[in-house]
């Protein structure tokens, strides 16, 4: 039963909603029991799933890094030795960009918060979306179970040729690197399919392209990025992985292999992943802005034009990551352009958020401070990138300390602030309970102090010359001091982090109820009750706004005609959001987590035996022919319904 | 220059590795530029942050409370608009400055390539430089390793490629750094201005000792560096004292003569460094240890516990040999 049964307007539901009610969770109820657990396909159970994971992994990364603090607070310091310590960074940077910050920014929070959005009862594919799901958190568990085992990878998150390659990379350690990249990349990419035809084709009725929220628009340029940047990732892994374990020898330069290209293909994925990282928190900071300010954001078409923008120009700087390679000066030219132009979008969102502050009315509760924080910081990380930009002044800063600085700015900036605030501005509707006000802020200006003492002095150590990647230095060079301001830093974000946990573990057990729309905000996601019902929202909805709760007029009509016996949707057109025909959902089963299961076998397989790929690949055709295998009572009732015709 | 001096001025930033100490024309016209971009984005920061911060403090509400979604009146969202207009243009306008400058700056720094007078060629290893001159007569080829000598106020081009994986040649006083790659060629061109004795590290993760793979640029006048390469050209006397006879012996009768080179003797393997002047060196095992007895002592008994996965074994041996090994090197001079 859903935990208030009465209407956004506080009307207690008529007797007929109620019976609505009732068929309608009869059909969307997820099963229950163990094994019902993993037939669960609904895409709050999924997202919550994505978010608590992601976040597992995040506080898994922090400690690494808080180890590397440790052995870093010290010159010629013995915490770590070299073979831990490159386990150690390696393990940090992998983690954080390919089992948090993507899974969490986009995966969790699109598959959660976007069907919500656009006032759908599911996102498209929701049997794809449990399997992308297995996979990632899959692909994560091998890749500690290995850690643990000193089988760790230790070639650095980019794990460039040849250090990773057959002749200095012996053992497993980069293969299972490498095999976790095509976990995670199988898991992106089926994601960006479903939030793209999602939010394409599952909108609310007058829900037209200019009133799309922002934050699906963040969240669906970002699924297009997705599908452009991940198979790059996914080659150049794989090829390394062939080199390795099939003697190809794309990458030996003894034979005529390049060293080079392996750089060009990563960064051709690695460049747009910040923006990957970065276009839905910026996307959040425009969400949340809204119900802050109490005032639509300022410039609507702006904001989304740079989304967009921002999306194309990713796919044009690559190469500033290879300035220090001896690229040609033309080509250099060109990319120092493309990485000075893509701050003009950019700047345009900090300028409308700014706008949109400088007009509006402020609110400062915890998710507010997180946004203004973000500000800050964000806005810190995008300066220091004028100067790597910059081909001479990169050749000083590349793969110092100063370019950590930058990037933690930019990523923890532009990333984990706008995740906090999105933490505490969702956790009221996904649970249903309030966050501490109090202990909230107190955790920002930790994180926020805290923040600023780890990663400023990394700016001046970088540029008295201290390389990144090092295990460790000599006492005589002058870096000492400042490493250890940084190690303190280090000390108070790891208290924050642990207050948050606190606070979560205390309001799920006796937080204050939320309500639907705690904030007064205006998305169609706070048109429902907090957690949301099974089927989502009992009157499917239409809109009349950018932000509907604020602009429809109280006799905006909800969608009428759908069956409730089944997992009946609307669909709509991609540029109006005219209604267009019916369609059904498919329903819960488990056959998503044993094709996950079956493809798991076959990709640790293959870091064997090439084989392997061979093997697994036929559990993986039995298990996807189970998922595929018509069921006749749905499908006599489409015959019947004529719900496949289409005008 | 006047706002540069106040960068000099900044402690910390004066000491042999730094690129705000710059002591050649590349790593000064990197500087220029990089002072050129932290005024403009200092400013620009400080200025989008206090009309940030000046916006929430005026328009804070005290209130624990959501007011109903206001409008904004039609004339504020005319000014408004116009100011983020004016700001983007500016923006970009300062993006345009900052970049036709760095343009200019890779521009004359390119120029200055092809017109050096001086060649040396650094190849990278794991985890050490080996950096030769190369002369017309391939016999007086100077071979050494992790310590570049180069004559002050003289172009000089560094010719670099990598024996193994990828490094990254940086002295951050003379110049940015360049990539050493399998399979690449490499030319840049250095100056220095300033004698002294620059450090620099390999800035590409390159393994385990990434973090001790370091060297020293040794600017010196034209006259010294001419006497240290013919010193570095000829073959070093036979060793003339007992002990240091002794001492050869034990080098060409253990693991030693495997790896190393030491002209004018039977040791002529290329593995590991070049050792025929080891004793005229600051450093041993590229900048990790100074150059004196006892720590030649150590890294020659257990390198492995010094710099961990190094490629040189643990070389245990009686006492008297070790002093006797060690005397002989610190005598190559």
């Amino acid at each position: 039963m859903s935990p208030e049964l009465k209407t956004i307007t506080g009307r207690p539901l008529t007797a007929e909603e109620l019976a609505q009610h009732e068929r309608l969770d009869r059909v969307w109820r997820e099963p229950s029991g163990f094994i019902g657990w993993f037939k669960a396909v609904h895409h709050t159970t999924i997202g919550k799933r994505y978010m608590v994971t992601a976040f597992i992994f995040f506080l898994l990364a922090g400690i690494l890094a808080a180890v590397m603090r440790l052995q870093l607070a010290m010159p010629d310091n013995h915490v770590l030795g070299p073979d831990k310590y490159d386990q150690f960074f390696t393990m940090h940077g992998t983690t954080m960009m390919f089992l948090f910050a993507v899974p969490m920014m986009f995966e969790a929070l699109s598959v959660y918060f976007v069907p919500l959005m656009v006032g759908a009862r599911n996102i498209a594919f929701p049997r794809l979306n449990a399997y992308s799901y297995y996979l990632y958190v899959m692909g994560g568990i091998m890749l500690y179970v290995a850690f643990f085992c000193n089988t760790g990878a230790d070639r650095g998150w980019f794990s460039y040729v040849p250090l990773s390659g057959p002749d200095y990379g012996p053992g497993k350690r980069p293969d299972f690197w490498a095999q976790m990249i095509t976990f995670t990349e199988v898991s992106a990419l089926a994601v960006a399919v479903e939030v793209i035809v999602t939010v394409f084709k599952l909108r609310a009725p007058g829900m037209s392209l200019n009133r799309i929220p922002i934050m699906v628009w963040g969240e669906v340029v970002t699924a297009f990025m997705v599908l452009f940047a991940m198979p790059a990732v996914a080659l150049s892994s794989t090829m390394l992985l062939l080199d390795r374990t099939a003697s190809t020898q794309f990458f030996n330069p003894s034979v005529g292999g390049d060293v080079l290209l392996y750089q060009h293909l990563f960064w051709w994925f690695g460049h747009p992943e910040v923006y990957i990282i970065f276009l839905p928190g910026a996307a959040i900071v425009s969400t949340i802005l809204a119900p802050f300010t109490r005032r639509h954001v300022f410039g609507y078409t702006v904001l989304v034009l740079s989304t967009v923008s921002i999306g194309f120009i990713a796919f044009g700087l690559w190469v500033h990551h290879m300035f220090a390679t001896g690229i040609p000066q033309i080509a250099e030219s060109f990319f120092t352009a493309a990485s000075m132009m893509i701050s003009i979008p950019s700047a345009a969102q900090v300028f409308c958020w700014i706008a949109t502050l400088f007009t509006g009315k402020i609110v400062l509760r915890t998710p507010m401070w997180w946004v203004l924080g973000f500000l800050f910081v964000f806005v810190m990380g995008g300066m220091t990138g004028v100067f790597v930009a910059s081909v001479p002044v990169d050749l000083q800063l590349h793969d110092t300390y100063f370019v950590v600085a930058h990037f933690h700015y930019v990523l923890i900036g532009g990333a984990v602030f706008p995740l906090f605030a999105a933490l505490h501005y969702w956790f009221p509707k996904i649970t249903g309970r309030m966050l501490s006000e109090k202990l909230g802020q107190l955790q920002f200006w930790l994180f926020f102090i805290g923040f600023n003492v780890t990663f400023f002095p990394m700016h001046l150590v970088g540029i008295r010359g201290m390389p990144r990647r090092v295990y460790t230095y000599p006492p005589d060079i002058g870096w000492t001091r400042l490493n250890q301001v940084e190690s303190f830093g280090a000390l108070l974000l790891f208290v924050s982090v642990c207050i948050f946990l606190w606070d979560v573990a205390t309001a799920l057990r006796r937080g204050p109820a939320a309500g639907w729309n705690p904030w007064q905000a205006g998305t169609l996601e706070w048109a429902t009750s907090s957690p949301p019902p099974s089927y989502n929202f009992l009157h499917l909805p239409t809109v009349g706004g950018r932000e509907p709760i604020w602009d429809d007029p109280p006799t905006q009509p909800v969608v009428t005609g759908l069956h409730d016996d089944a997992r009946e949707y609307l669909t709509t057109r991609v540029l109006d959001a005219e209604p267009e025909g019916r369609e059904e959902f498919p329903g819960p089963t488990i056959w998503p987590f044993l094709a996950a299961l079956a493809t798991t076998f076959m990709f640790i397989a293959s870091i064997f035996r090439p084989i392997g790929f061979t093997i697994g690949a036929i559990p993986v055709a039995i298990t996807m022919i189970g998922w595929f295998w018509p069921e006749r009572q749905p499908a006599a009732r489409r015959r019947e319904r004529e719900i496949w015709s289409r005008p | 220059m006047n706002v540069l001096s106040i960068f000099a001025a900044v402690p910390g930033f004066t000491s042999n590795q730094t690129s705000l100490n710059p002591v050649g024309p590349m790593a000064q016209r990197i500087e220029h530029t990089f002072t050129l971009i932290f005024f403009t984005t200092a400013a620009v920061y400080l200025l989008t942050m206090a009309v940030t911060a000046i916006s929430v403090w005026k328009n804070r509400l005290h209130k624990d409370e959501f007011p109903p979604p206001e409008q904004t009146p039609t004339e504020q969202y005319k000014r408004t608009s116009i100011a983020v207009a004016g700001a983007m243009v500016i923006s970009i306008l300062l993006l345009f400055v900052m970049m036709v400058a760095s343009f200019a700056t890779s521009h004359a720094i390119g120029k200055e390539n092809g017109r050096a007078p001086f060649e040396v060629d650094v190849y990278g290893h794991q985890w050490w430089w080996e950096v030769q001159y190369p002369q017309p007569e391939a016999y007086k080829t100077v071979v050494t390793a992790n310590e570049i000598h180069i004559p002050t106020n003289s172009l000089v081009r560094i010719h670099g490629t990598s024996r193994d994986v990828i490094h990254s040649f940086w002295a951050p006083n003379i110049h940015g750094k360049r990539d050493l790659m399998p399979g690449y060629e490499n030319d840049f061109v250095i100056q220095a201005d300033e004698p002294g004795r620059w450090r620099g590290q390999c800035a590409e993760f390159c393994g385990p000792q990434h973090a001790h793979m370091s060297f020293l640029v040794v600017a010196e006048s034209m006259d010294q560096f001419h006497n240290w390469m013919d010193a570095q050209a000829g073959t070093p006397p036979p060793p003339s004292t007992p002990q240091t006879q002794h001492g050869q012996v034990v080098f060409l009768s253990r693991a030693c003569i495997m790896c190393h080179t030491i002209r004018g003797t039977v040791a002529g393997s290329r593995v590991g460094p070049d050792l025929t002047h080891v004793g005229s060196r600051d450093t041993i095992a590229a900048g990790t240890l100074r150059n004196n007895p006892q720590e030649l002592a150590k890294w020659i008994s257990n390198p492995q516990q010094i710099k961990p996965g190094v490629r040189m074994p643990p070389n245990p041996m009686p006492q008297q040999d070790l002093n006797d090994l060690v005397a002989y090197l610190e005598s190559l001079r």
